[in-house]
């Protein structure tokens, strides 16, 4: 008889206990929709608004003061140049501080600031970081208000993403592959260029790529130094006709990027640059989609080997 | 030789030659003492074992003999390890240790092998040493695999990723990828402690046959691993060896109260 009873404060228990499990189940899901639905309606909404505009013309055309032929080539170009300065920048650095903070360097008060102030950089807003590139790169360097200048302020603000997730791509790695190379008589720069490099490059990669999709849409750095609102020439191209074939001219090239171009059209009174202001948006959402689309199968494809 | 050793030593230790020689070996990790004075030898190609309670030291033993210490700051090495024939202390601070570790190989506790081919494995130390021929590779990776009893598995799939192998076939590709530099010792830290019994039996057999190339010390939780597998035995506690001598008096009649209490399961 009170194995009977037992058994139904049991089943009551169980059922308390699983009510909190629902409640928990559905904030968490409504919590989610929140944040999926904003995005929906803010991606559907610029779509609806932008989609009819989108054509081969509105890449291949310079701004205008009539909306109807205005394009958003000198913008697209010059993202692209910027990224790609970023990039060659923030890489090299963020991975080459990431492996010394993480493998070299040893466990004392000065690497410790250090690590604070990496981990603070990241929440430095970003137009400080204009502020410093404008004096910086812009005057004390002489590089102007260039493609170069950008790409390097793009560059610091990413710099600690970079670094962040190169520490911990590399700290992913059990002690274990570490401690078997080192076995083997390796030294430290073996152990990190035949080892933990090639095991951490997904992680790496997709801190960096995820950094310049954050780069890809700041507006205030760029502003700051001083790109351009309107500009209706490319920078010289890379690529020349005679030896070297290639030229580095385009460094030093006035610009503008995609977010400036948004905000330009976005500020004017007429109804029909908000459609324009919408095209570009959805080209830069759609940019920035598809970086973290790259990030995701990048990953999965090179954590397919590691176990761990 | 030093008094010390005949407290610690039981059974007829002198009739083969010293590989090593430890000589008043203690370790420190910070301030804690991890090793206290410890005496003892290894034995030219025979096998050593180092058994006792968890947290007694043996694994810190083992990993003074490739310097493995000295991957972390803070750690100190008080005494001497000699390396015949050349009577070097390794533990000293003008030797390299990474020229300690490629004279010394490891096979650690649970199978590491890399995220590269089963024939990167067993090539990586021989291309650390500069071996870029690939005739060469090719006879060093395969003596390799063949002296840990993995070649004919795996021979039709040297290219294919090591993590496809099954546990014990990938700890034997441990065992070839430290045999295919020709080490001098061989550290084994506690090798079939992840596996399962069929795969533990090949390790052991292995361990057997390659006694007669390569001296060998290993540190076991498994008394019956021990029993089985080596010539000579130290029971440490707490730091210390509390005896050390040749397996079959350790196991069957040993000097020490303490030893045999923890050999008949008394303890620990």
């Amino acid at each position: 008889m009170s194995d009977v009873r037992n058994l139904r404060e049991i089943r009551a228990i169980i059922a308390r206990h699983k009510l909190g499990d629902l409640i928990f189940l559905v904030t968490g899901l409504l919590v989610l929709m929140i944040a999926v639905l904003t995005f929906i309606a803010l991606f559907s909404h610029m779509l609806i608004d932008g989609l009819p505009r989108l054509s081969w013309d509105f890449f291949t055309s310079f701004p205008s003061r009539r909306p109807g032929s205005a394009g958003i080539l000198s913008a697209w170009v010059g993202t692209t140049l910027v990224m790609i300065v970023t990039a060659a920048a923030a890489v090299p650095l963020g991975v080459g501080a990431g492996i010394y903070l993480e493998e070299y360097a040893s466990k004392n008060i000065l690497t410790e600031i250090i690590e604070i102030n990496v981990t603070n950089l990241a929440g430095v807003p970003s137009i400080i970081y204009g502020l410093l590139a404008l004096s910086l790169f812009v005057h004390q360097l002489g590089f102007g208000q260039s493609i170069l200048s950008a790409g390097l302020a793009l560059a610091l603000l990413i710099l600690p993403i970079v670094i962040v997730a190169t520490r911990e791509a590399i700290r992913a790695i059990p002690v274990t592959i570490r401690e078997g190379a080192y076995a083997l008589g390796a030294t430290k720069w073996q152990t990190v260029s035949d080892h933990l490099l090639p095991y951490s490059a997904a992680g790496i990669l997709t801190g960096i790529i995820i950094g310049l999709a954050r780069a890809i849409g700041e507006t205030a750095p760029v502003i700051t130094i001083g790109a351009l609102t309107f500009i209706a020439f490319l920078p010289p191209s890379p690529f020349k006709e005679e030896f070297p074939y290639i030229s580095f001219e385009w460094l030093m090239a006035p610009f503008t990027v995609m977010p400036i171009q948004m905000f330009n059209w976005v500020s004017r009174p007429e109804e029909a640059f908000q459609v324009n202001a919408a095209a570009a948006g959805l080209v830069l959402v759609i940019m920035t989609l598809t970086m973290n689309a790259l990030a995701i199968y990048l990953r999965y494809r090179m954590r397919k080997n590691l176990k761990w | 030789m030093v008094e010390d050793f005949s407290s610690v030593h039981s059974g007829d230790v002198s009739s083969s030659q010293y590989k090593s020689e430890v000589r008043n070996l203690s370790f420190y990790y910070g301030s804690f003492s991890a090793l206290k004075n410890i005496n003892m030898m290894l034995h030219e190609k025979k096998v050593t074992a180092l058994i006792g309670p968890s947290g007694c030291g043996k694994s810190t033993f083992l990993r003074c003999f490739n310097r493995m210490h000295d991957l972390y700051p803070g750690n100190r090495y008080i005494g001497e390890i000699i390396l015949h024939p050349d009577n070097v202390n390794i533990l000293s601070r003008s030797v390299d240790p990474i020229e300690v570790r490629m004279r010394i190989s490891m096979v650690f506790q649970k199978p590491n092998p890399f995220p590269k081919s089963i024939y990167e494995n067993v090539a990586y130390g021989l291309r650390v040493r500069g071996v870029r021929r690939r005739a060469i590779l090719d006879e060093k990776v395969e003596d390799a695999l063949r002296g840990a009893a993995l070649w004919d598995e795996v021979k039709d799939r040297l290219h294919q990723l090591a993590y496809n192998l099954s546990g014990g076939q990938q700890q034997r590709l441990c065992i070839a990828r430290a045999l295919a530099t020709d080490p001098e010792i061989l550290l084994f830290d506690e090798p079939t402690s992840a596996l399962d019994p069929i795969a533990t039996a090949s390790i052991e057999e292995l361990i057997a046959d390659l006694k007669d190339k390569v001296t060998i010390l290993i540190v076991t939780h498994n008394m019956q691993q021990a029993a089985r597998v080596s010539d000579y035995t130290a029971y440490m506690y707490l730091g210390e060896v509390i005896e050390f001598g040749v397996t079959d008096t350790i196991f069957i009649k040993p000097k020490n109260k303490q030893t045999e209490d923890y050999i008949t399961g008394r303890f620990g």
